[in-house]
């Protein structure tokens, strides 16, 4: 009786699963005699089947359901309450059929509700056809899917000959046997096995020359592929089953919604692994939803906006080399980037400084993280935020990713790529530290020799070890180090280039072995702890090794990230980053062959972009780059522009706005210090230094800026709270040059004048300075008596002094303090006077 | 006669410098383990994982499970093969004796002074002549994490 009520469940389960997608089709295609025959057939079988099992409840529900559809087969128009009804009696059946599988029994209840409206409406039919609506019209009455086809539904509904497709599929059923999931998932182990032992005896074999075992073990061999593939096989299932609940899904949902949404699918016959699809499921489901309810505008914004009043949610899949990929596309509003970068700071996921760096693309992402819901009102639908994250996990537990594309206004598409099974998977065999690894191949994107005399090197920014490959800069691990294996070897070793999720960054390992087809064995219970590994597998020479968790690796990079981009976000703060030690520089040619450098820290990003792309309007060349226009400049006139190919660039970004400086070709990323041993009165470069041996000119981003865009400071100025006037006296040009501009990218206005007596008469003309900032060695009139003249004048008595100094000794210190220099500020740091000028106007702010 | 039908057959094996003993029934096997990976980050007793017949065995060194004085790297480890739940372990001893039948009424409960950690562990203790044999709870050896926590 058990056995008996097992196969009932499995069958029903999957037959109410067809009635369901069939059932949206017939609401949107009533005429169709051949999809209602479908639908009355199962209902008729399920019927039939709880009468022998003596299911009383089920029976007389479905009885009153057949009923109903009995007359809808003689003629009598569907109506869309009808099928919310039968929708809804299809629910209650399975709710039953669930407690039936935990109970072993039916749950206590009464269906008498359900069987009345069933039985009301078929009653009511017959006494007043003329009530009910025309059929036709229906579709348009309700919000609800005008056309939901799946593929393989298309071949059984389109067809005018009706007769074949049922036929076949009868006909398949007798050729089919029902097996217990158990029993091939114990086969499937079973070859795996099997798979393992062969390899050990190719390994064995392979090392006697002559053996009579060689032929007979090449067929072994060639029946275990084959073994292997056929078990495969009978695991495969269409993905189309994991689709099956989705028409009704997306109904139910534009009902609820009032929207219109339709929903297509493509290859729904792609074959996976059932334990694949089984954990696919769950995501997929919660994708569309998501698409439906985030996605598609409701019918009033879509025909604002110009579009189709329906709303498109696009699924398909297809294979590609060892993986499925799934997507799922929406043609709605797309994602709100701005929307998501407030989340993002509220939620204290990243920074503004952080976010203005990041790619729309980048951003996009933030919506995988846990907790997050852009959604201003919460529907029932997607919840609270409690899905993107789970679906990405789920989807990465299974060794897939998950990645997707925003167009503003055009719609969202979400691409899964996923293993075609789990039991079996490609591996590259590394070792680090004397000991052997696999790392699934699917994570990993390429290798890169380093080391040695090739052409890749492994360079350390501070104690960071970074690769340039291809004009990026790669972040990297030891894997070594990862895994306390070692003292990390920069010298020597194979970067393994790895991809989790958007994130690209190298594991440096010591050797590179092969690849190989891995059986993914679970993880001992005392070893699951270990984030960096996830799983183990017996190699063909019988050795086990551990299998490394791409994510897990990834984990680690992601704190060393973490603690470098708050320094950073630090750093860009202040502008600069000239500190007692050392500074990273980017040195690059661009005009002349004398290598230039600017502080790497300046810049966002190094970007190759394609010729073709450089437009010219109005004398200026522009590129359009992330959505906007972006200007760019050549660091001098005799720096051309090159006519093919790619041109190298350096961006640099402020709120919001990018430049992009012009260069031949970017040479190296140095680590010195900095010092400006030679002043330039070249406007756009500060001066000279030695960085690696070469003399190289430190470029003045400062001055190019305002040559991108006129108003870049002015911006800044307007957002200031008040916007404080620093009055900069130095009699050198360079200095007020090349300090009038970082005074004022501080938010603050700069009027410079080139002596002592120049300043004075500033002061006495009745412009309010709330700062003054001088160089203590001037011809005729020096700082010190700049300080003691103002403390004479009235208007001039409090305000503060900050110095300049080439050489600060604690005697002129002293001196100073005495005259009234509130601060001292050596002439190189830059970072030290703008804070200083932040301290003191803080004061001054304070005193008002 | 009584004492056979209530007596339990012990594994006995010594590591450390101390007599053990195992039911036999969760013993699966005896072996010399050969080839075992090295688990980087994993707890310091588990020596590592190795292949027994295609199976995957985690390795732990019942020395620093215990805290016992452990012997020289290249003296002969045997193994004592063990299944928990789905898993198999193998616990590295340093020497395995012979099978005993002793009688379950001469176990005597863990004296009061017994090293803590190996008072957790253990089912109780027999009176041999010439040496006490401490019977070890398998599934209270192979609770890595509780020990962790509890530490």
């Amino acid at each position: 009786m058990d056995e008996l009520l097992g196969d009932f469940l499995t069958e029903t389960t999957e037959s109410l699963d067809l009635v369901d997608s069939e059932l949206v089709r017939f609401e949107q295609d009533p005429n169709n005699g051949q999809i209602l025959g479908n639908i009355f057939r199962l209902v008729h079988t399920i019927k039939g089947t709880c009468g022998f099992l003596g299911l009383s409840r089920l029976e007389a529900l479905t009885h009153a359901a057949e009923s109903l559809m009995g007359k809808f087969r003689d003629g009598m128009p569907v109506t869309a309450d009808a099928v919310t009804l039968i929708l809804s009696t299809l629910d209650r059946i399975k709710a039953i059929l669930g407690g039936l599988q935990t109970l072993q029994r039916e749950p206590d209840g009464n269906d008498a509700d359900l069987i009345e409206q069933l039985s009301r409406m078929a009653r009511a039919e017959k006494v007043a056809p003329q009530l009910q609506p025309a059929p036709q019209q229906l579709s348009h009455d309700k919000p609800a899917p005008e056309r939901a086809e799946a593929e393989p539904v298309k071949q059984a509904a389109g067809e005018t000959s009706d007769k074949p497709a049922g036929e076949a599929t009868e006909k398949l059923a007798s050729h089919s046997i029902r097996v217990s999931v158990d029993t091939l998932d114990h086969l499937m182990t079973t070859v795996s096995e099997l798979v393992l032992t062969r390899n050990q005896l190719l390994e064995i074999v392979r090392q006697h020359e002559d053996s009579d075992f060689k032929v007979p073990l090449q067929r072994l061999s060639n029946v275990t592929a084959e073994l292997q593939e056929g078990v495969m096989k009978t695991r495969m299932q269409p993905i189309g089953n994991a689709w099956q609940k989705l028409p009704r899904v997306v109904r139910d949902l534009s009902a609820d919604l009032g929207k219109d949404i339709e929903l297509e699918m493509h290859g729904a016959d792609t074959e996976l692994d059932r334990q694949v699809l089984e954990l696919v499921k769950d995501p997929l489901t919660h994708l569309v939803r998501n698409c439906a309810d985030h996605g598609i505008e409701s019918p009033a914004h879509r025909l604002a906006a110009g579009k189709r009043r329906a709303g498109t949610i696009r699924l398909s899949a297809c294979h590609q080399g060892g993986h499925i990929i799934i997507e799922i596309a929406d043609d709605g509003r797309g994602l709100d980037t701005a929307r998501i970068k407030a989340k993002a700071i509220e939620l204290g996921l990243a920074g503004e400084a952080e976010l203005a760096a990041k790619t729309d693309g980048e951003i996009c992402n933030f919506i995988f993280a846990p907790g997050f819901s852009t959604a201003s009102q919460v529907t029932s639908v997607s919840g609270r935020g409690v899905g993107m994250d789970v679906v990405r996990s789920n989807i990465e537990q299974i060794g897939g990713t998950v990645d997707l594309k925003s167009a503003p206004g055009a719609g969202t598409t979400f691409t899964i790529k996923i293993p075609l099974t789990l039991a079996i998977v490609s591996a590259l065999i590394v070792e680090a530290g004397g000991e052997r690894f696999a790392i699934p191949q699917l994570s990993v994107l390429e290798l890169v020799r380093a080391g040695g005399n090739g052409e890749h090197r492994i360079e350390r920014i501070k104690d960071t070890p970074v690769l340039r490959l291809r004009n990026t800069l790669l972040p990297l691990l030891h894997l070594k180090e990862v895994l306390q294996l070692g003292a990390p070897d920069d010298d020597n070793g194979f970067v393994v280039v790895t991809q989790v999720g958007n994130q690209i960054f190298g594991a440096v390992v010591d050797g590179v072995f092969h690849t190989e087809e891995i059986v993914i064995k679970p993880m001992s219970s005392k070893l699951r702890h270990i984030p960096v590994f996830s799983g183990t597998t017996i190699l063909g020479d019988g050795s086990v090794i551990m299998i490394l968790d791409p994510n897990g690796v990834a984990q680690a990079l992601g704190r060393a990230a973490q603690a470098a981009q708050a320094e950073a976000g630090e750093v860009k703060e202040n502008e600069e980053v000239v500190k007692d030690d050392k500074v990273s520089l980017l040195v690059f040619r661009a005009g002349s062959q004398q290598p230039k450098a600017v502080p790497l820290s300046l810049v966002t990003r190094l970007e190759e972009i394609d010729c073709r792309r450089i437009e010219i309007s109005d004398g200026r060349h522009l590129v359009q780059y992330r959505d906007q226009l972006m200007p760019l400049i050549r660091v001098d006139a005799e720096a051309g522009l090159k006519k093919e190919g790619s041109q190298p660039i350096l961006v640099f970004s402020d709120h919001g706005r990018s430049m992009g400086l012009v260069v031949d070709e970017i040479v190296d990323i140095v680590e010195d210090r900095l010092d400006i041993e030679v002043a330039s009165n070249r406007p756009g470069v500060l001066g000279y230094a030695v960085v690696k041996g070469a003399t190289t000119e430190i470029i003045d981003v400062g001055h190019f800026l305002p040559q991108a865009f006129e108003d870049w400071f002015r911006r800044r100025d307007a957002s200031a709270r008040v916007a404080r006037t620093v009055l900069l006296v130095d009699d050198s040009a360079f200095f007020r040059e090349l300090l009038a501009p970082l005074i004022k990218a501080a938010g603050y206005h700069v009027v410079a004048v080139a002596s002592a007596a120049d300043a004075l008469t500033a002061l006495k003309s009745g412009t309010r300075f709330d700062l003054v900032v001088t160089d203590v060695e001037m011809p005729e009139m020096d700082g010190f008596a700049l300080a003691e003249a103002m403390r004479s004048m009235p208007d001039a008595a409090t305000t503060p002094i900050i110095a300049l100094a080439a050489m600060v000794s604690a005697e002129t210190i002293e001196r100073g303090r005495a005259v009234g220099f509130h601060d001292f500020v050596a002439k190189f740091d830059r970072a030290g006077l703008i804070a200083a000028i932040k301290e003191q106007s803080a004061d001054l702010h304070q005193a008002a | 006669m009584n004492d056979t039908i209530n007596g339990t057959e012990y594994v006995t094996f010594t590591t450390g410098g101390q007599l053990f003993g195992l039911p036999i029934e969760r013993v699966q096997d005896v072996f010399k383990p050969a080839n075992i990976t090295r688990v980087p980050l994993a707890a310091r007793e588990i020596a590592g994982v190795l292949n027994l017949r295609g199976r995957i065995v985690t390795a732990i060194r019942l020395n620093d499970r215990l805290d016992l004085e452990s012997r020289a790297e290249e003296a002969a480890t045997m193994a004592i093969g063990i299944e928990c739940g789905a898993e198999s372990f193998g616990l590295l001893v340093d020497a395995v004796g012979e099978v005993l039948r002793l009688p379950d009424g001469e176990r005597e409960a863990n004296p009061i002074n017994l090293d803590r950690k190996l008072a957790r562990v253990s089912a109780g203790v027999f009176r041999l002549d010439g040496q006490l044999l401490v019977v070890l709870d398998v599934d209270r050896v192979l609770d890595l994490g509780a020990e962790a926590v509890a530490a």
